[in-house]
């Protein structure tokens, strides 16, 4: 009883500080930020007090695992429903974005709705939102496995699923006011920032801690990779994020780094979210997803060795690849570009070991839309991690640097790699976490995989001729040495391309469309009837030859 | 490898009874590392060698270049790297280049006065060339990109002009601007405002006088005196303008702030009048020729010869 009552006082005092911040705030945002606050906390108040039966359900949301015979799950579900919602929502604004660069009147001229507002929104709803939640809930599964463990402290572990949230709907209603500090994947306000940090450290004590418990005398590739994540991207934020709030109660603050070693900063942690969220943890999906569904031994261990020490030494260095020929001097340019170019190698490393691990199962992937999906995802992780080191050498980047290449390069990471490997997973998680016999639907897998396929198609290509488009016109210099056009005519020449763009993400969403249908139907329980997944039918009795008959 | 465990040196003979959990795998003839986590195991294939030559060639590169290139941070600055190369120094180099290229034209075009431009046709060429960038730098924000102008900016592909549009007036105009505040040879006038001095019915009427000037309303004797009294001093009785005063005409069918009949009200009671930036402290005086040579080229490009026939008049060059 007593602990219900502290709990009960906790909760209303947040509740309590949350509307003194509502009235003391500084600006709009941060006070629409501690509304959100405020709704959550008096929430859990509600909920904590309440003893009435409608409110067994919420608890429910954060009940306790109670059998230790069992892998601790729950968070995964949630963690799985999560992804697909956020991907959703991300994909959609993302649309949305890329239809107000074809149309601008999709602005519609209202400050909530303008491009600048709404593309952080996309970015971080799809990498930390879609790509974050589906990382925590496919690392709570894979380190219970591989370790033979349940999670350590699992009421911290729920903490992280849910603070989690909480981080995504501060950050998403922070950048619809126009809060942001204005640093590219890190535009949340120190506030959220500093939320973030404690759900982080709470993340790290729950992996770190389930390691610890392992009843296997090794630990699996898959958790090494994880690790580096958690470790890396808590360096990476808190230094990112160093700065000094205007007001305690504002949203406002300036950041420790000034000038160029605020832009060095922040492209050491730009290009490192890209390393450490959506390339080390990805790979650690990979490594146990795929040895998985296509039931082979991963191809080399020796390999994953060497390509995971040198992935994540060389990474770390390659930030100033992101600002070649600017005031950033001339040495750290070059290193910035030298260790980028030499992190091909490495990078390919875990595609080889992915691709590889299919030697023997390769027939799986003419039947099976989960490999399909693994191998596609692999192709592009190849493919991005080629054009990366590519992109970074100087006289490459004179190029292409500024323009939708750019916006090119990341998608077809991101749209090929990440995505296809995350949808993988969920496909391969939910029937077990669901405890189905199979999935709703292994056909709508299929339409899933080849609308997302056609869908990066479209937006990579076209904004592979986007970006090489604007680079040469703006550097196009007439026979008499004048530059020929203006930065207004390659605007223009830009729409069809917009276009072909948006009709990519259109599919893509599409995709994304049908993994939400499907998911939802393999949950309730349901299965499609339908023709299996394979090839020609064959039909022995027929396989001979006719022998003529005599007459008799 | 970094695998301790006591059984996985790399060669075993096949009929050791404790394997550690190493096996043959059968699709590929490879053996297994000997760990297993969750069902999944790990072959002992060696890495590809195409893969580990790729890796060490790109090392090789990457220490050549570091030589080669500015690269390591030192106490005072970074080492400058053999070949001596800086980004500012590539951007020096390209640019001097690209000057040089240039040079002879851009004296031969700083010689010459542009009414004489005309005369030499290759020079003409290259300075319309260059013309054309300096505008897309410096002009498109008003002119539009195909220099077709907007409601308030002129369209400089007509031949409708308000200050003058031979190549001299064009270089003038550039140079000084219009109604530009703080030089005082910009090109100036102003329009006064009418507001309050005409009944309704005097308004309208003289907005019909106005417009049938250019066959666009019916002529009336109230407006027809209006005008008379008002306006012809600058515009002209038959509404062709006076491009000394840089007043419009009105008997054509190019209206820069629309041809409504609230448009015309409203430019005649409080009538707006645009002001062009003067460019002679920001582009040297060759860019300037260039940009009048180019706008002069668009299509409404008036001819000098008059004027040099007739000296004592000089149309254009007072403000």
């Amino acid at each position: 009883m007593e602990a219900v009552l502290g709990r009960v006082g906790m909760w209303f005092g947040i509740t309590l500080l949350a509307i003194i911040a509502i009235a003391l705030a500084q600006d709009t945002g941060f006070a629409a930020s501690m509304t959100v606050v405020a709704v959550v906390a008096f929430g859990f108040l509600i909920a904590t007090t309440a003893r009435f039966d409608p409110m067994a359900r919420v608890q429910g949301l954060f009940r306790m695992p109670t059998d230790p015979s069992r892998y601790d799950d729950d968070p995964v579900r949630w963690g799985i429903i999560a992804t697909v919602f956020w991907g959703v929502v991300g994909f959609s604004a993302g649309l949305f974005i890329a239809l107000q660069m074809a149309f601008p009147a999709l602005n519609l001229d209202s400050q909530f709705t303008t491009f600048g507002r709404l593309r952080p929104l996309h970015t971080s709803a799809v990498i930390f939102a879609f790509g974050g939640n589906a990382l925590i809930a496919t690392s709570y599964y894979v380190v219970q496995r591989t370790c033979r463990a349940r999670l350590a402290f699992p009421a911290l572990a729920r903490f992280v699923f849910w603070g989690y949230q909480m981080f995504i709907v501060l950050a998403a209603v922070g950048y619809i006011y126009g809060v942001t500090q204005s640093k590219e994947y890190a535009e949340p306000e120190w506030f959220v920032d500093i939320w973030l940090t404690i759900v982080w450290v709470a993340y790290f004590i729950v992996f770190v801690g389930t390691l610890a418990r392992r009843t296997e005398p090794h630990i699996y590739v898959a958790n090494w990779f994880y690790l580096s994540f958690i470790i890396t991207i808590a360096m990476l934020h808190i230094i990112n994020n160093l700065a000094m709030p205007v007001s305690i109660v504002g949203s406002r603050s300036y950041p420790m780094f000034a000038g160029v070693q605020d832009a060095l900063v922040q492209w050491w942690y730009g290009h490192n979210a890209v390393a450490f969220f959506l390339t080390v943890p990805f790979l650690a999906m990979m490594y146990y997803f795929v040895p998985k569904q296509a039931n082979r031994p991963i191809y080399s261990y020796r390999l994953s060795i060497l390509h995971f020490w040198s992935l994540i030494f060389l990474y770390i260095w390659a930030g100033p690849h992101h600002l070649h020929y600017t005031a950033l001097p001339d040495w750290a340019q070059t290193l910035g570009m030298v260790f980028s170019v030499v992190l091909w190698m490495p990078s390919w490393g875990g595609m080889i070991n992915g691709l590889m691990t299919l030697n023997g199962a390769w027939d799986k992937v003419r039947t099976d839309p989960i490999i399909r999906m693994m191998v596609v995802a692999l192709a592009f992780y190849g493919m991005a991690t080629f054009e990366g080191p590519m992109l970074s050498i100087k006289a490459v980047n004179s190029l292409s640097h500024y323009t939708e290449w750019g916006i090119g390069h990341v998608h077809s990471g991101a749209l090929g790699w990440n995505g296809m490997i995350t949808f993988a997973a969920v496909y391969f998680l939910v029937p077990r976490l669901w405890k189905r016999e199979r999935l709703y639907s292994l056909r709508m897998i299929n339409w899933h995989f080849w609308l997302a396929t056609l869908g990066i198609v479209f937006y990579a290509s076209s904004m592979w001729v986007a970006g090489l488009t604007q680079g040469l016109m703006w550097r196009e210099y007439g026979p008499d040495g004048y530059l020929v056009n203006s930065f207004v005519e390659s605007v223009a020449a830009m729409h069809p391309l917009y276009v072909l763009r948006a009709f990519g993400g259109f599919l893509y969403l599409c995709g994304g469309s049908l993994m939400v249908f499907n998911v939802w139907k393999t949950i309730k329980g349901e299965l499609r009837e339908e023709a299996p997944m394979t090839g020609a039918p064959y039909d022995p009795a027929k396989d001979r030859p006719i022998v003529a008959v005599p007459a008799e | 490898m970094a695998n301790k465990h006591p059984d996985s040196r790399p060669v075993q003979p096949p009929a050791q009874p404790d394997t550690g959990g190493k096996r043959i795998d059968q699709p590929t003839g490879t053996e297994t590392v000997g760990h297993e986590w969750d069902g999944i195991e790990e072959l002992d294939t060696p890495m590809p060698r195409w893969w580990l030559c790729t890796l060490y060639a790109t090392i090789v590169w990457g220490i050549v270049y570091v030589i080669l290139y500015p690269a390591w941070p030192l106490l005072e600055k970074g080492t400058e790297g053999v070949l001596g190369w800086t980004s500012r120094g590539q951007l020096a180099e390209e640019m001097s280049l690209a000057d040089q290229a240039q040079t002879s034209f851009r004296e031969e075009l700083s010689r010459i006065p542009i009414e004489r431009l005309p005369d030499n046709s290759a020079l003409m060429a290259q300075a319309v060339a260059g013309g054309r960038a300096a505008f897309k730098v410096n002009c498109v924000q008003c002119h539009g990109s195909g220099a077709a102008g907007s409601k308030g900016y002129p369209n400089l592909n007509d031949d409708d002009w308000l200050w003058g549009g031979d190549l001299k007036a064009i270089e003038y105009t550039l140079a000084h601007g219009i109604r530009q505040p703080g030089d005082d040879e910009t090109r100036m006038s102003i329009m006064p405002a009418f507001d309050g001095v005409f009944e309704p019915a005097q308004r309208e009427a003289l907005v019909s006088h106005v417009l049938s000037l250019s066959g666009k309303g019916r002529s009336n004797s109230m407006g027809a005196q209006l005008y008379d009294e008002n306006c012809v001093i600058c515009h002209g009785p038959n509404g062709e303008g006076d491009r000394s005063l840089g007043a419009p005409q009105l008997n054509d069918a190019i209206w820069l702030y629309g041809s409504s009949r609230a448009e015309i009200t409203r430019q005649i009671l409080d009538p707006r009048m645009g002001m062009m930036p003067k460019w002679e402290h920001r582009l040297d005086p060759v860019t300037i020729k260039m940009l009048a040579a180019y706008a002069h080229s668009l299509g409404g490009g008036e001819d000098f010869v008059e004027v040099a026939e007739d000296p004592a008049v000089p149309v254009d060059e007072q403000p």
